[in-house]
């Protein structure tokens, strides 16, 4: 029962980490229907931002940690965005209306070329981070059985990420911009002439998928405390995965579906051989697309002749 | 590069006719132009500043910054002269061209100048005659061999993806499959080359009808993330299965291939060599010469194979499945037949090029087999135009055979490789050549020359 929770508390906040990068992929794939392949990459270019922001603010002497991790946080989105924005501006918009392969081609270059143009500016090596947020909480220690370890950085990433889904939410649901965001999604022709701004919307799209990215590319520097340029790849999959599972273009299902994958990872590594824990991610991907092909809460498709 | 506004020569894509659209560009003052450069420039520089201008270096008891602005400024500074050069000549591209002969430049690379059959047939000749050729040396035979499991590899591919419009990022799954089957049937059973080759064939199809069957529902980006998943548990269980694959470790010593029969060795215990039968003095050469000829022979085949198939009904079936599913359905096709048979045919062929592969190599482990490898053989595919024959083997010299000339530059290749899938998917989205047309049309028109490709 405690190994049980144990597993619980790391794949909710592995789920967590997941659902942020999902996000990403859910919204550019519901906006223009493209597979964003260099969004994993917008997520490990956040984590080396975030390192190197924390080293350069113990250069500058602020070492006082809430402040670090805000300021922190603030250039990690800020510098991923514009990340974000020029990807789509260089790679993607020109191609937009052209045939279907051809952007996600172009997001495959551009994945590899982000991928290298890291590799060789910071290295091939892992980087390493002393751990800034210690300590937590120890259930069920005083039974003598097995202690479950509940730390101070896992209730943070679970906060963080529940306090941004529901403002993204509110944003999407509430907001002007969010409005524009659905019109552009259900018709992008019909919500030109009804006055709205496409090309300025999906940048912002990408500005916001990119902007959540570096925060998961945040947590992941401050949880595993390693990061190189090749993180980008495998939990871009994994988010991408998370995003079809739970129904690609919904975003409670690319909440959802991060969460799936976070325990499923979890349960797996805690019971079984850790090294088969991919083929158990996508053996059950598969298994629900056999039964719900469009994902856990994607709408199923009508199609029209 | 990057520019946040259109640039000028854009503007013949507006509705406005031609005439006035290069009234546009000529009056387009270099003002704009500089502007345009400043902003690429300036963004560029935000761009480099966090990750270019400090560098983690490693010292005793953590990490520390290096600080590299100097960098930062030569990008900027180099966007900003690039894009200067671009856009100006760009300008001076379109106040020469004249205005009326613009739609020449719409068509297809190469397509509009020579008949694409005849050029098919001209590099089918100078691949055949390649070995003979005087600056043919061993290193540049050894790298067409090497082109040539990528265009075969291609071929196979473009019959799922090019025919049958199905989107798979895991192709290389059947490829690894082709490689294991003929790496560890030699070795635990002792077959030779020619019995594994149509065996790894047959078990990599078996494998594509394996993932066919439970994606025949799923449609565009739901059956792209599964085939990339099932490339990824192929990846894990070679990885992991150790007693069989060898782990990570691979498979080692694998048998050499034999001119049926005839090792390419100096000596051999039983029998006789290569050069002893021919009556010819020992060279290495000869092995890598033959591996070149075998290779061809099996990409050809693979050509041939494709486009006979593509006229028989199965072929057109996929043609049509690819255009439209629901009529397809409505007209008697059945989508299950018709997408398991072009998993399966694709599979087969990545299956006698992993084989191919194992045997060129000696050695197989999982790492040959990522994901990068797929992406490589599916931006051959787009690149080359889906569905035309010759433009992959055009993409595939592109982007395998150009890259192999520069391994001196290892770091930078793979960042080259990348641009260039972006810039070429830029400058030529449907691919070099583009061809969407049915291979057989109705008797009224008479087949087009090029379709064939």
């Amino acid at each position: 029962m405690e190994y049980f929770t144990q597993q619980l508390i790391n794949g909710i906040s592995l789920g967590a980490i997941y659902a942020l990068i999902a996000i990403g992929y859910t919204m550019v794939y519901g906006i223009i229907g493209m597979i964003n392949f260099a969004h994993g990459e917008i997520y490990m270019i956040g984590a080396f931002i975030s390192l190197i922001g924390f080293l350069l603010l113990g250069t500058f002497g602020i070492t006082y940690i809430p402040l670090a991790l805000i300021i922190v946080l603030v250039l990690a989105m800020l510098f991923t965005s514009i990340y974000g924005w020029a990807i789509e501006r260089v790679a993607y918009r020109p191609l937009r209306g052209s045939v279907k392969l051809a952007p996600l081609i172009s997001a495959i270059g551009m994945s590899i070329v982000l991928q290298n143009y890291v590799q060789i500016s910071q290295g091939a090596r892992v980087k390493p981070l002393p751990p800034l947020i210690q300590g937590g909480l120890t259930l069920f220690s005083d039974n003598g059985g097995y202690p479950v370890r509940l730390s101070y950085l896992q209730i943070l990433i679970v906060v963080v990420t529940i306090t941004l889904m529901a403002a993204f939410t509110y944003v999407i649901a509430r907001t002007p911009l969010g409005r524009a965001q659905r019109a552009t999604e259900q018709d992008m022709t019909m919500a030109r002439l009804s006055g709205v701004n496409v090309d300025r919307i999906i940048s912002l799209t990408f500005v916001m998928g990119a902007a959540l990215a570096a925060v998961a590319g945040l947590m992941v520097t401050l949880y595993y405390g390693v990061i190189d340029f090749y993180i980008g790849f495998i939990a871009g999959i994994k988010a991408f995965t998370a995003a079809v599972l739970g129904g690609i273009g919904s975003l409670p299902g690319a909440m959802l579906g991060g969460l799936l994958i976070g325990l499923i990872e979890a349960f797996w590594s805690g019971y079984f051989p850790i090294g088969y824990k991919d083929v158990a991610t996508f053996s059950i991907l598969v298994l629900v697309l056999i039964f719900r092909p469009t994902g856990l809460l994607g709408r199923p498709e009508v199609e029209k002749v | 590069m990057a520019a946040p506004s259109r640039s000028p020569s854009s503007s013949t894509s507006s509705p406005t006719p031609p005439g006035s659209a290069l009234e546009t560009v000529r009056q387009a003052p270099h003002g704009r132009i500089l502007l345009d450069a400043l902003a690429a420039g300036v963004l560029a520089a935000l761009l480099a500043l966090p990750i270019l201008g400090f560098r983690l270096i490693e010292v005793t008891g953590g990490l520390a910054l290096d600080y590299r602005f100097r960098l930062v400024g030569l990008a900027a500074l180099g966007v900003f002269a690039g894009r200067i050069l671009v856009l100006e000549a760009r300008l001076a591209l379109a106040a020469w061209r004249p205005a009326a002969a613009r739609p020449e430049t719409r068509r297809t690379f190469l397509g509009a100048y020579a008949s694409r059959q005849s050029f098919g047939w001209i590099l089918a000749l100078l691949a055949l005659i390649l070995p003979w050729l005087p600056f043919a040396d061993r290193n540049l035979i050894d790298k067409a061999t090497l082109l040539l499991i990528y265009v075969m590899l291609g071929w196979g591919l473009n019959v799922v993806v090019g025919l049958a419009g199905l989107l798979d990022l895991g192709y290389v799954a059947f490829y690894a499959v082709g490689a294991y089957s003929y790496a560890l049937l030699s070795q635990n059973f002792g077959l030779s080359f020619w019995v594994c080759l149509p065996l790894a064939g047959l078990l990599a199809a078996v494998f594509g009808m394996l993932l066919g069957f439970p994606v025949l529902r799923l449609r565009g980006d739901y059956l792209a993330i599964v085939t990339l998943g099932f490339g990824e548990i192929v990846r894990v269980i070679l990885l992991n299965w150790q007693d069989v694959t060898g782990g990570p470790n691979g498979v080692s010593g694998i048998q050499r291939p034999s001119f049926f029969g005839h090792p390419f060795t100096a000596t051999t215990p039983t029998g006789t060599t290569f050069h002893d039968l021919f009556g010819l003095p020992f060279s290495p050469d000869h092995r890598i010469i033959f591996l070149y000829y075998l290779s061809l022979t099996l990409a050809l085949a693979t050509n041939l194979v494709t486009l006979r198939i593509r006229r028989l009904p199965i072929g057109r079936a996929w043609e049509a499945l690819r255009e439209d599913e629901i009529a397809c359905r409505s007209l008697g096709i059945d989508p299950t037949r018709t997408k398991l048979s072009a998993f399966a045919t694709g599979a087969m062929f990545a299956g006698f090029a992993g084989s191919f592969f194992a045997t060129r190599q000696g050695f197989i482990s999982p790492e040959s087999f990522s994901f990068l490898e797929s992406a490589i053989i599916l931006a051959i595919v787009v690149l080359g135009g889906l569905g035309s024959q010759i433009g992959i083997v055009l993409s595939a010299i592109l982007l395998v055979g150009l890259p192999e000339w520069f391994r001196d530059l290892q770091q930078y290749r793979m960042l080259a490789f990348g641009g260039a899938m972006v810039l070429i998917m830029l400058w030529r989205p449907r691919g070099l050549m583009a061809s969407r047309d049915p291979t057989v049309r109705l008797a009224a028109v008479p087949t087009s020359p090029g379709t064939g490709g």
